[in-house]
């Protein structure tokens, strides 16, 4: 059915698309495709740790996945706010569009910082990465103390997954940014980048992490430069599939990762 | 944007305008359920096997509901559905093949 409406109305000396729908939506799902890999094969790794390893570490109490299921309710309510900025931009109510989005942002923006929190409790704990900064104390008397010696899968993978996708749900919160706000949303930036640098602890990682911010900014900023534009209903959909993708991906996560690994007494 | 590439992102607009505003609603409060669900199993102390495969059961139902609704997979055409999702599927189902070797490190016992 829909093969044949989107054949209609198309200038005859265009070829008709072999998806039937535009370029970037297409481009956008190939780069989503093989971005499923990239988790699917660290979702894949932990899985094999979890399966190779019998005293495989259950850190998450009842604090932690209460915690995550927060996390989880945001992004599934920020993907709810998201299809709602799709339907506002494709009726071209630009007002609504904006608030959509920007609740969107808000949403990303609770699950990183309750992400960071979690993360940094664990670390506090004991639970940490030869990469990360040294806390004085904390890891000799913390109750993973000895996790980090005795089970390095652990942390890698779950660092290493969760960070990606903390990674990708933080630059999710950027592209909707410069799609809601264009060129006013890079002071914003600036200011998210010095408020996570400067209030954070420099024994933390989201210290340094902070700075993916600043790089984010100088690269919209050329972006911006280079191709200023109104964003129309179609990148405001791609855009939305970024996210959903994100959102998708921690479905995966929060059941293996943290309900498989749960500590309930 | 090109101008065939504008008539068909328009196209693709005015098909989006006829979906229900209220199904959006519907899959949402569909995720959060299945959410609860999977918190709730999590505290009923199930035999880790059966415990994996209810998870993943119902996470792949939540990995359906987001792309065919809220990424409008369901509203595309056929082709762009199976070549798409099949792909990606048989991909991913190619890295099964490392499980049957975390297995054999089990039964070897290496610390």
């Amino acid at each position: 059915m829909a093969d044949a409406t989107l054949t209609h109305n198309m200038p005859a000396e265009y070829e008709p698309s072999l998806f039937g729908t535009y370029s970037k939506k297409i481009g956008m799902w190939l780069f989503l495709m093989s971005d499923s890999l990239t988790f699917g094969a660290l979702l894949f790794a932990y899985s094999y740790g979890r399966i190779s390893t019998p005293q495989w570490p259950t850190p998450f109490h009842s604090e932690s996945i209460v915690n995550a299921t927060i996390m989880t309710a945001f992004l599934l309510t920020s993907s709810l706010t998201m299809v709602l900025a799709v339907r506002a931009a494709v009726n071209k109510d630009a007002k609504a569009q904006r608030l959509w989005l920007l609740a969107t942002m808000a949403c990303g923006l609770g699950f990183v910082v309750l992400h960071g929190r979690e993360w940094t409790k664990l670390i506090e704990e004991g639970l940490t990465l030869s990469v990360f900064p040294k806390l004085a104390g904390h890891a000799a008397n913390g109750e993973f103390a000895g996790v980090a010696q005795t089970v390095p899968q652990f942390p890698a993978t779950f660092f290493g997954l969760t960070g990606m996708h903390m990674l990708h749900v933080t630059l999710g919160v950027v592209y909707l940014g410069v799609v809601a706000l264009r060129r006013y949303f890079i002071p914003v930036l600036l200011l998210l980048w010095l408020a996570a640098w400067l209030g954070t602890p420099a024994t933390s990682p989201f210290h340094y992490g902070a700075h993916v911010l600043l790089l984010a900014a100088v690269v919209c900023s050329i972006i911006l430069w280079l191709k200023p534009k109104v964003y129309d209903s179609s990148d405001v959909e791609v855009a939305g599939l970024y996210w959903h993708f994100v959102d998708l991906v921690w479905m995966f996560i929060f059941p293996l990762v943290y309900l498989m690994s749960a500590r309930i007494i | 944007m090109e101008p065939y590439q504008q008539a068909i992102a328009e196209q693709v607009a005015e098909e989006q305008r006829h979906h229900g505003k209220a199904q959006f609603f519907w899959v949402w409060a569909a995720l959060l359920v299945m959410t609860a669900i999977e918190v709730y199993l999590t505290y009923q102390n199930m035999q880790p096997v059966r415990m994996l495969t209810i998870l993943m059961g119902l996470s792949l139902i939540k990995a359906a509901l987001i792309i065919g609704f809220f990424m409008h997979m369901k509203y595309e055409i056929s082709r762009m559905k199976w070549l798409t999702m099949c792909a990606l599927v048989a991909c991913l189902s190619l890295m099964l093949i490392f499980f049957p070797d975390a297995f054999r490190i089990l039964s070897l016992g290496v610390k």
